[in-house]
């Protein structure tokens, strides 16, 4: 038995909202691999929770008309990995969603759950601020969109008002169209673990390969939150593809960063996995491209 | 305490249950459907013990709501033996390569062997120990399991082949 206080059940969008707006203290409860496992620890005991996990509305992969892919929060992570819309379009997002925990975790785990946990180390969420991801976000006011990047605020704090819920996640096609990616999780365990670092790069090259035309990077467990290698991004841009663009992420990511120590890996170590990541992640992507690279 | 009638399918058979909203899916099986192959581990999430299948994947039933299985087709170990009782190939196999220690672990690992066994081509020993990733056994040393489940996915393949 959890010793939560009341279980209010949606059975849809629209109860949903009415509920979060009559009970705004009460907890979202979407696969709740994260908040009934707390319930477990006696640290939520006496909540209240709402359930949306039933709402197969907040399910499933769209491709839209211009090309846009909308991801509904409530999808699993084995329902990512095994979709073929975004196998086609952003593979890497399917590579990085299958490296987290196990069958069963990613059975019940959802894609939404895990980016509004807003914690640093969640598997999903390098690879979807590497693709400049928009979220939908609605309460019973209205809909309001915003970026991904913008979202996190603090560690587990996100910028979900307490009516609000999460209902999209958007990748527009401007960004993945032509481009390639590759996420690296660094992890003591093959299985069940939370990562060391994480870090999902994607590149778009010129069109005879010799350039990087655009190239992202983001990292998980580098910073208090999920972040974008801004600084390394700026001064890659048009670079020649050549050992000397990864001798240069190598230097400017370190700009990009703030990592600290726990008891996973000192502040040293992550720094130098930022750094191999980084290098390791760009030269994949970059050969997925069609480009070549040696060093 | 509220409590909430509970429509589902558990190994092949329709069922309704009036549980507590605060109950787990393993409450339920454990408590009112008197199905103990189901073991009682971590209650986190961590140990696979509890392992069922819904809508034929694999769960862990300590982490999941009783009231989510509204409408759910569920299958436990006691739905994998041969109606007759006998054990089905893969818990024979199981038995014969030696993959049985204290006994604990081995309903959540055979549970979460089905999709593995099922499958129409053959998994290297690797793929098959990422599929029991979320399985934990403090005795066999894992060799012997995935022996079991290796050989009894060959011979499924086989048998399948043959027709
Ligand atoms: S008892 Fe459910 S995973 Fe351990
Ligand atoms: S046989 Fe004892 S834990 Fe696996």
């Amino acid at each position: 038995m959890y010793d939560f206080n009341a279980l209010y059940e949606a059975n849809t969008l629209q109860e949903a909202l009415e509920l979060k707006a009559t009970y705004p203290h009460a907890l979202l409860l979407a696969g709740g691999s994260d908040i009934l496992i707390k319930l477990r620890d006696g640290k939520y005991t006496g909540c209240d929770l709402i359930s949306i996990y039933t709402l197969d509305e907040l399910r499933g992969v769209e491709l839209l008309d211009d090309g846009t892919i909308v991801i509904k929060p409530l999808t699993s992570f084995t329902d990512v990995a095994q979709n073929p819309i975004l196998l086609k379009y952003v593979p890497t997002l399917c590579e990085a969603v299958e490296q987290i925990g196990a069958p069963q975790v990613r059975n019940i785990g959802t894609i939404g759950g895990n980016i509004c946990n807003g914690v640093t180390s969640a598997d999903s969420a390098t690879t979807l601020k590497a693709y400049d991801a928009m979220l939908v976000i609605e309460s019973q006011k209205g809909k309001r969109i915003l970026p991904y990047l913008e979202f996190n605020l603090g560690p587990g704090k996100v910028d979900l008002k307490e009516d609000e819920i999460l209902t999209a996640i958007t990748i527009s096609k401007e960004s993945y169209n032509a481009t390639y990616g590759h996420y690296i999780k660094y992890a003591k365990r093959k299985a069940m673990d939370i990562a060391t670092l994480g870090c999902s790069v994607n590149v778009t090259l010129s069109g005879d390969k010799s350039k990087i035309e655009r190239l992202r990077i983001a990292f998980g467990v580098a910073a208090p939150i999920p972040v974008r290698g801004i600084n390394t991004e700026k001064e890659t841009q048009g670079h020649p593809v050549n050992a000397e663009l990864l001798n240069l992420i190598r230097e400017r990511v370190l700009d990009d960063v703030t990592p600290r120590d726990s008891w996973r890996a000192s502040k040293e170590f992550r720094l130098h996995l930022i750094q191999e990541l980084a290098v390791r992640a760009t030269r994949e992507a970059i050969i997925k491209g069609g480009g070549s690279i040696d060093d | 305490m509220t409590k909430k009638s509970i429509k589902c399918r558990v190994n092949g058979v329709n069922r309704e249950y009036f549980v507590d909203v605060r109950s787990s899916l393993m409450d339920l099986l454990r408590g009112p459907a008197g199905l103990d192959s189901i073991k009682h581990g971590c209650d986190v999430g961590e140990c696979g013990a509890c392992t069922v299948l819904i809508n034929g994947r694999p769960f862990n039933s300590c982490i999941y709501l009783a009231v989510w299985a509204e409408g759910k087709e569920i299958v436990t170990l006691e739905g994998v033996t041969n109606p007759d009782g006998s054990l089905s190939d893969i818990q024979q196999a199981f038995v014969d390569e030696g993959a049985v220690q204290c006994g604990i672990c081995t309903p959540g690992f055979i549970m979460a062997s089905i999709p593995i066994i099922n499958q129409e081509t053959p998994s290297t020993r690797e793929e098959i120990r990422r599929q029991i990733s979320g399985n934990l056994c403090r005795c066999t040393g894992y060799q012997k399991i995935v022996d079991a489940i290796e050989k009894t996915q060959k011979k499924r393949i086989a048998e399948k082949k043959k027709g």
